[in-house]
């Protein structure tokens, strides 16, 4: 299961990652729905070029530059945190999103729980692999920890100021 | 000073509900410790090695009598009576149990106060000069400023999880009170040559391990863009700062790395997404927060007062009109240091009679504010000199008035070995040997200022490395030892001091002091501080002096007994545990 859209959902999509031993260029990539790693795609650009249903998936040191001329040809790109407190995904996705111009869906999986839903809301994914021990029903209450935000980011293109009138009732 | 308004209550009422459900989820065992510790940290909730402490948030050292009362509440209902005044202007709680800190964060918010980032991996209070507002030597009041880079930390979704924490530190002034060098990113409010308010930017400041000062990465970004400038460099910090090593991972690293230049340029890149875009200060909103911090009603009075004038033979009171009272930008008023730092007791702490004692003092004096200071003292900004003589006789019957301001018993030091799991050596303790071996208030103002910093390890909370006398807690095997430097400057300009030479006991660190304040008055000139003849002569003769014969440890150092943690005072060994 996976949180979309603030609802849970099934994941159809399954996710490739190399096991030891297993390398970028030679690996087979199955049929269907697969995201796969960066390193994959970057070596099988041109035998991968014509699936459609085509994902990829970005390390915490990865760059969203590297995916700049084909962005919104994934109709999913992953970004894989291998530890919650590694916060490089934040600004990976953000980038993806507002530096990037990416449209499709925005995954966070790995190490993803609950108290750091708000957050990886805020800087755009819109989908969440919450980890596999945890209960993904009391995760999906993370979303609505605050209702306003001072700052801008992804979902908010304004800071608070500017949308709304300050200073009013104490 | 700066008031909620019903969004800042609303969120803040949402942060209080957030950390309470993650407070009762762990200790219902859903969360397991290593996925708390940073939820916690980013509420100021540390586990240290007798209690948890708290630190809470006071943003630029800024708090109202009412808050001051509540932090003084606090310290009696969940607290052992007392509190400790921080470097960052912040105040901490040292034997608090978890289950009460919900509690703690629903009271503090009552009064417009939090704990938000007040640790953690992410950027931290924002601190300020504590004069801001008053000083003769300002030319734009920074608090603006950091009220509008509170909001824009508090909570930002992108920055919540750096490679390391990140202080902001800001001053309006010719003087550096707020040591903007030695902090992640310094900001100094400047005018340019058209009379436009901007800020020299200063990036990869920093003490610890790598002792750094900051290196001015632009020289003016008008105040409009400051927002935008400031979060591309926290936005390239956090994808090259280095995560693999704990001590590598501040971005003072990073900046000495790639170089200077090569940072600023990959930030000017990393600028050109966001310059001029939404985030952009505007004027209305610079003016909303700007009226917070208006001029209080000040009364037009002479400069001098006779009532003071009258008092010129009470010594006790002219050397605390010389040391405490500081200059005001107002004729008529003075601001009032209230120190923190009496003998016997850990610098910076007051107990909660003392903080509702100050609070009552800035009613009555001084427009119902007070401001803590990044020497861990109390300061009133708006007292009427002819209130002074008044005021300061009510503030020695609460213990407030030591007239040691600047002095060496003006101590900066970290909570040490005493309390803090990190430590190698005893910090306060180290501060009562040396206040009783220095006991004596004439020798105190004829040695002048003089700035001793003690940490108890290389974290440098004690910010050794900057003071005119540094002192640092290293461990030898086992064993306490301490390392002298001297010849560090917090601002003005900023320096790191030079380690003098092999490292003393505890026993032996009054008598190191006491040859090196002997070199200085056998070397100074009329009016020279420590510091200028220590930068004059330089550090030869002050080395080959402290080892010219061995240092005799203080006996009395060395009895079992002797420490501060003892039976009956409210440092007594508590026994609540840590884990829950």
């Amino acid at each position: 299961m996976l949180i979309k859209n603030n609802v849970l959902v099934t994941d159809e999509w399954t996710v490739l990652r190399l096991k030891e031993g297993e390398a970028a260029d030679r690996v087979v990539v199955p049929a269907g729905k697969v995201i796969v790693p960066f390193p994959v795609w970057n070596c099988q650009h041109e035998a991968l070029q014509g699936r459609r249903e085509l994902g990829v998936w970005l390390a915490s040191f990865e760059r969203a530059e590297d995916l700049q001329d084909d962005i919104n040809r994934f109709p999913v790109i992953a970004v894989d945190f291998h530890k919650f407190s590694d916060g490089r995904g934040y600004t990976l996705a953000y980038r993806l999103r507002t530096q990037l111009g990416f449209r499709g869906e925005l995954r966070a999986m790995g190490d993803i729980l609950r108290d750091q839903l708000f957050y990886l809301k805020r800087v755009g994914f819109d989908t969440f692999a919450v980890r596999a021990d945890k209960d993904i029903q009391d995760a999906l209450q993370g979303l609505s920890d605050f209702s306003l935000s001072y700052q801008a980011s992804t979902d908010n293109a304004l800071p608070l100021y500017r949308r709304v009138e300050r200073g009013a009732a104490r | 000073m700066y008031r909620y308004d019903q969004f800042d209550h609303q969120l803040t009422a949402e942060r209080v509900a957030q950390f309470s459900d993650q407070v009762r989820r762990r200790l219902s065992g859903e969360l397991a410790e290593d996925e708390f510790r940073i939820l916690r940290l980013q509420n100021g909730v540390y586990m240290q090695i007798h209690a948890y402490m708290m630190r809470i948030a006071v943003p630029y050292g800024m708090v109202s009598a009412k808050q001051m009362r509540m932090l003084a509440s606090i310290a009696r209902k969940y607290d052992r009576g007392y509190g400790h005044f921080s470097t960052r202007q912040n105040i901490q709680f040292n034997w608090l149990k978890l289950q009460d800190v919900p509690a703690i964060l629903a009271d503090l918010a009552s009064v417009e106060m939090h704990a938000n980032q007040t640790s953690g991996n992410c950027i931290r209070n924002i601190t300020s000069d504590e004069f801001a507002g008053v000083a003769h030597d300002e030319i734009i009041d920074p608090r603006p400023y950091a009220e509008i880079l509170r909001q824009w930390s508090t909570f930002h979704p992108e920055f919540g999880y750096l490679p390391r924490k990140f202080k902001f530190s800001i001053t309006g002034a010719t003087q550096d009170r707020a040591a903007i060098s030695i902090n992640d990113i310094g900001l100094e409010a400047v005018k340019n040559a058209q009379g436009e308010i901007g800020f020299r930017v200063l990036v990869g400041g920093g003490l610890g391990r790598t002792p750094i000062i900051g290196s001015e990465i632009a020289a003016f970004v008008p105040w409009q863009h400051i927002i935008t400038y400031a979060e591309s460099i926290v936005r390239v910090f956090n994808e090259y700062g280095r995560r693999d090593n704990l001590y590598k991972a501040r971005i003072k690293i990073l900046v000495k790395a790639i170089g200077i230049d090569e940072f600023r340029r990959q930030v000017e890149e990393e600028w050109k997404f966001s310059k001029d875009g939404p985030s952009t200060i505007t004027q209305a909103e610079l003016d909303r927060v700007a009226a917070c911090f208006t001029a209080p009603a000040y009364e037009s009075l002479p400069q001098e007062d006779a009532a003071v004038a009258q008092q010129h033979n009470n010594k006790a009171f002219s050397n605390w009109l010389k040391r405490n009272v500081k200059p005001h930008k107002v004729a008529g008023y003075a601001a009032v240091v209230l120190s923190l730092k009496n003998s016997g007791i850990a610098p910076g702490d007051a107990t909660a009679e003392q903080m509702d004692a100050a609070a009552e003092l800035a009613d009555k004096f001084s427009f119902g504010e007070l401001r803590i200071t990044h020497m861990q003292n109390l300061v009133l900004a708006d007292v009427k000199r002819s209130d002074l003589f008044a005021l300061w006789e009510e503030a020695k019957a609460q213990g407030l008035a030591t007239p040691n301001i600047g002095l060496l018993t003006d101590v900066i030091c970290c909570p040490g070995g005493d309390f803090c799991t990190l430590a190698n050596a005893r910090s306060i303790t180290l501060a009562k040997a040396i206040d009783e071996r220095f006991d004596n208030i004439d020798y105190l103002h004829d040695i002048g200022e003089i700035d001793l910093n003690i940490s108890g390890c290389v974290n440098a909370c004690g910010h050794h490395h900057v003071g005119h006398i540094g002192i640092l807690g290293v461990d030898k095997s086992g064993e306490e030892w301490y390392q002298v430097s001297i010849g560090g400057s917090k601002g003005s300009p900023a320096n790191i001091g030079k380690i003098i030479g092999r490292s003393f006991s505890f026993a032996q660190i009054p008598e190191v002091i006491a040859r090196l304040l002997q070199v200085y008055v056998r070397e100074r000139k009329t009016d020279e501080r420590f510091i200028d003849t220590l930068r004059r002569s330089g550090i030869d003769p002050f080395v080959e002096y402290v080892y010219a014969t061995p240092v005799v440890e203080d006996e009395k150092l060395l009895l079992p007994d002797y420490d501060l943690i003892k039976q009956g005072t409210p440092y007594d060994t508590p026994y609540y545990s840590p884990r829950f």
